[in-house]
C-alpha cells in the first residue's frame, strides 16, 4: 500500500488503483475457478472436459470469456429496460463491495473499518436486489420464479450466516475482520474453528460448538451463492435458467462473474472467521505479508473446491425443504451454539 | 358422424379466469393474489423432448396441469399402411420409442408372425430375449440418468451413459447400428450374433452388477434424493389400473403385473426371474421413489435373464423359412402385446390380403402412462412436477408416434 502511495502522490489515483486491485484479482480468479470447476466436474463424472484449447484446455476459460463479450446483447421487447440493464450491475456491485473488507494479507485490506463483518452481511443483501430485479424485469414467468425463490432463499440463509458471525465475534471480541484474523495468528491451534487461542479447558469446551458453527456457516454460504444443493434460483431442470434466462452476452457474464466472485467472498469470510484468514497454519513458518496473500487465497480456494465437489455430487432440494433446513435445522442449532459459547465465555 | 368435441385436445377454456384472492400483510394492507398460467415446454429442458404442459399455478403449487402432445407426430400408423411389405414397417417401429428400439421391433415382428402363423427357430427366441433385455437396461439407464438431472444431480447421468455406451457397443457389433437397429425381422433376425458377442455380453453382465450398486449409492439412497421423491406424486393402485398404466410405473404402484410373466411370449416362461414391485420403502407405495427403484431392481433382473439366456443359447438358424412376399389371409386381424421397457406395447394389425397391412394401431405405453400425469400432479409443486413427469419416463417419439 505504501509503495503505491509513494508512487502516486495523488490520493484519488491511489484509492482508485487500490479499489481496482480486487477487480483484477476477481477476473483472474474467476478464470482459474472456471477452469477448475469444469475439470473437477469432468473428473467426478468420469470424463476429461476440454482438452483442445491450449495444454489440457487451459485457454478455454479465456476463450469462453471472449465469446461472452462478443455475443449479441439481447433485451426482450417487453422487458423493463432500465431494470433489466441495472440488475447485473447491482448484483455485481453487491459482490464487489464485499471485497473492500476482506483481509487479503496483514498489510492489505481495502478498507480497514471496524464493522467489517457487519458490512459484509449488509452488502451481501444487495445481490438479492439485483437478482430479484433481473427476475422481474425479464418479463418471463420462469425468471420471476427464479427471482422470488432467490429472494426467499437468500433472506432465510442470511440469518444463520449472521448468527454464525456473531458467535465468532463473541469469541474474538471484534467485528473488524483484520483483528479477527490477527486474533487467530500463530498456527493451526489458534484458529477459531478449534476454539481460538484460549486456555485449553475453555478451548476444549468451545471446540464442538465452533465446529458446528463452522459447518453451518459453510452450508449457508453454499445457499447464499445459489449452488447445488441450493441452486433453486437457477434450477435448470425446473426453471430453465431461472433469473438469468433472458440474459445474454456481457450482462450474462456479469451475473456469472458475480456468482464466482461471490463464491470467493463467502469462502473468504469462512476462512477469515474460522480458519485464521491469512495466518500460516504453521505458526511463524511461512508467515508474512506476502505469504499471507498465499494462505488467504489458498485456503479460500480449497473451500471453493469443496463447494464444487458438493455441487457435482448432490441433487437439489425443494423450495419448502430449503426453508425447512434454514429455519428448523440450522437456525435452532446456531442458537444452541450461541447460548453455549456465551456461557462458556462468561465462565 | 364424428363427435367434434372428441377431436378437441384437452385445453384450458379460452375464457378461463384465473382465481383471485387476497392476503393480509403484517402491516394490515391487503394484497391481491392471482393464479398464473405457465407454459412448460416444448422447449423446457426437463420435459424429455417436446412435451408441452400447460400449468396453472398458485405460487409454486400446481392447481391444474394439461399435457399437450403431438409436436413429434410422424404419422407412424398411416405410413405403415403404405409400405409395400410388412418387413418395411420394422424401421418405423424402431423410431417410435427410440430409447428402446429393440423391444418395439420385436413387438411388431411378433404381431406379424402370429398373424402369419410363423414359428421362429429357438435360437432366434434366445437372441431376441438377450437383445430386448439389454435394450431394457439401456432404456432404464436413460430413465434413471435423466431422472437424476430432473432432481438436480447431473453426475449420475454421465455414469449411466458410460454403461449404456457398452450396451450400444454390443448392439453395434451385432447389427451395425447404435440406436435404431432394424435387427429383429419378421421370422428371424437380420444377422446372427458375431463370434465374440457372447463373451463380451458376459463381461458386461459381470461389469454391470457392481455399477448398479454404485448408482444406487450415488442416487437412489441419497438422502436429498429420497427426500425429494418419497411421498411425491403418489399413484394409488386403483388409479393406476383405471388409467391402464403399465410397465415399471404400474409395478411401482404395487401391482404385480408383467406381461413377460402374465401373458408369456417367447421363452420368458423358461427363465427364472421376478417382476419387481414398489413396496413403499421410503414413503407411500406408488410414489416417485418407488417408480425409480423398480427400474433399478428391474435392471438387476434383466441381468439374470441375460445370463440364463446366454447360457442356454442353442445352435441353429436365425431365419425361419418365410415367403419373400408376406401375404396374410384376407381379413385376418391380431393384437399382440409385449412388455417393452415402458410397459405394455401392443400392435393391432388388420390385413386385407395384400402385402401391406390394411391398418396398424400401436398401443404405446408412454402415451397411456402420460395420461395419468394431470391426476397425480395436482397439488404438487413445480419442482415436484418435473420429478413426476420424469418418473413416468415418457419418450415423446412414442407418445406422438
Amino acid at each position: 500500500m505504501e509503495i503505491i502511495q509513494k508512487l502516486f502522490a495523488n490520493e484519488l489515483i491511489v484509492s482508485i488503483l487500490l479499489s481496482l486491485l480486487p477487480l483484477v484479482f476477481i477476473i483472474a480468479y474467476a478464470l482459474v475457478v472456471l477452469y477448475t470447476e469444469m475439470k473437477v466436474a469432468a473428473h467426478i463424472q468420469d470424463r476429461v472436459a476440454y482438452m483442445r484449447t491450449g495444454w489440457h484446455g487451459l485457454l478455454q476459460p479465456i476463450a469462453d470469456m471472449l465469446k461472452l463479450l462478443q455475443k449479441e446483447d439481447i433485451i426482450p421487447d417487453k422487458a423493463d429496460k432500465l431494470l433489466f440493464r441495472l440488475a447485473p450491475i447491482i448484483a455485481f456491485v453487491g459482490t464487489y463491495a464485499a471485497y473492500a473488507v476482506l483481509p487479503f494479507s496483514s498489510i492489505y485490506i481495502g478498507s480497514n473499518i471496524n464493522l467489517g463483518a457487519f458490512f459484509l452481511v449488509a452488502v451481501g443483501s444487495l445481490v438479492v436486489v439485483g437478482i430479484l430485479m433481473a427476475g422481474w424485469a425479464s418479463n418471463n414467468k420462469w425468471s420471476l420464479f427464479g427471482g422470488v425463490r432467490s429472494a426467499a432463499q437468500m433472506i432465510s440463509y442470511e440469518i444463520p450466516t449472521a448468527i454464525a458471525i456473531i458467535i465468532v465475534v463473541m469469541i474474538t471480541g471484534s467485528l473488524n475482520l483484520q483483528d479477527v484474523t490477527k486474533f487467530q495468528d500463530g498456527g493451526i491451534g489458534n484458529w477459531v474453528v478449534f476454539g481460538g487461542p484460549s486456555p485449553w479447558l475453555q478451548k476444549l469446551m468451545l471446540m464442538p460448538f465452533t465446529i458446528i458453527t463452522f459447518f453451518i456457516l459453510f452450508v449457508s454460504s453454499i445457499a447464499e451463492v445459489n449452488r447445488t444443493p441450493f441452486d433453486l434460483p437457477e434450477a435448470e431442470s425446473e426453471l430453465v435458467q431461472g433469473f438469468n434466462t433472458e440474459y445474454s452476452g456481457m450482462r450474462f457474464a456479469m451475473f456469472y462473474l458475480s456468482e464466482y466472485a461471490n463464491l470467493f467472498t463467502v469462502s473468504a469470510v469462512g476462512i477469515a472467521l474460522f480458519l485464521g484468514g491469512w495466518s500460516s497454519p504453521f505458526g511463524t513458518f511461512m508467515s508474512g505479508p506476502v505469504w499471507g496473500i498465499f494462505w488467504f487465497v489458498a485456503k479460500a480456494y480449497i473451500f471453493v473446491l469443496v463447494q464444487i465437489w458438493v455441487r457435482w455430487t448432490l441433487p437439489r432440494l425443494r423450495v419448502d425443504q430449503l426453508m425447512y433446513v434454514s429455519w428448523k435445522v440450522l437456525t435452532p442449532w446456531l442458537f444452541v451454539c450461541l447460548l453455549s459459547v456465551g456461557l462458556i465465555l462468561v465462565l | 358422424m364424428i363427435d367434434q368435441t372428441m377431436l378437441q385436445p384437452p385445453t384450458l377454456p379460452t375464457n378461463y379466469t384465473v382465481k383471485q384472492g387476497h392476503i393480509k400483510t403484517s402491516t394490515g394492507k391487503t394484497i391481491r393474489t392471482e393464479e398464473m398460467i405457465i407454459n412448460m415446454g416444448p422447449q423446457h429442458p426437463s420435459t424429455h423432448g417436446v412435451l408441452r404442459l400447460e400449468i396453472v399455478v398458485d405460487g409454486e403449487i400446481i392447481v391444474d396441469c394439461i399435457p399437450h402432445i403431438g409436436y413429434l407426430h410422424r404419422c407412424f400408423e398411416k405410413h405403415c399402411e403404405h409400405m409395400t411389405n410388412y418387413q418395411m414397417v420394422i424401421p418405423y417401429a424402431d423410431r417410435m420409442d427410440y430409447c428402446s428400439a429393440m423391444t418395439n421391433e420385436w413387438a411388431f415382428a411378433l404381431a406379424a408372425e402370429r398373424l402369419l402363423k410363423i414359428e421362429v427357430p429357438e435360437r432366434v427366441e434366445y437372441i431376441r430375449v438377450i437383445m430386448a433385455e439389454l435394450q431394457r437396461i439401456a432404456s432404464h439407464l436413460i430413465a434413471v440418468g435423466t431422472y437424476g438431472i430432473d432432481s438436480g444431480a447431473f453426475t449420475p447421468f454421465l455414469y449411466t451413459f458410460i454403461d449404456r455406451e457398452k450396451i450400444l457397443d454390443l448392439f453395434e457389433m451385432t447389427c451395425g447400428a447404435r440406436l435404431l437397429y432394424n435387427y429383429i425381422w419378421i421370422g428371424g433376425l437380420s444377422h446372427d450374433l458375431p463370434p465374440k458377442f457372447i463373451e463380451q455380453a458376459k463381461d458386461f453382465v459381470e461389469y454391470f452388477r457392481p455399477r448398479l450398486k454404485m448408482l444406487n449409492d450415488l442416487l437412489s439412497y441419497n438422502e436429498i434424493f429420497v427426500k425429494r421423491t418419497a411421498n411425491v406424486g403418489v399413484l394409488p393402485k386403483d388409479v393406476a389400473i383405471n388409467y391402464a398404466v403399465s410397465g415399471p410405473q404400474l409395478r411401482g404402484s404395487g401391482v404385480n403385473w408383467d406381461l413377460r410373466r402374465d401373458d408369456p411370449y417367447s421363452i420368458y416362461h423358461k427363465l427364472e426371474w421376478e417382476p419387481q414391485v414398489g413396496k413403499g420403502e421410503m414413503g407411500t407405495v406408488g410414489d416417485c421413489w418407488d417408480r425409480h427403484i423398480v427400474r433399478m431392481h428391474e435392471m438387476e433382473q434383466c441381468l439374470n435373464i441375460i445370463e440364463q439366456a446366454l447360457a442356454g443359447l442353442p445352435e441353429g438358424n436365425v431365419k425361419a423359412a418365410i415367403p419373400k412376399r408376406i401375404r396374410p389371409e384376407k381379413d385376418a386381424e391380431i393384437y399382440v402385446r409385449t412388455e417393452s421397457s415402458r410397459g405394455e406395447l401392443g400392435f393391432y394389425i388388420v390385413s386385407d390380403g395384400t402385402a401391406s397391412p390394411f391398418r396398424v394401431k400401436a398401443r404405446g405405453p408412454a402415451f397411456v402412462n402420460l395420461s395419468v400425469l394431470p391426476e397425480i400432479a395436482k397439488g404438487a409443486m413445480i419442482a415436484d412436477l418435473v420429478l413426476i413427469a420424469g418418473s413416468i419416463d415418457i419418450v415423446l417419439g412414442e407418445v406422438d408416434r
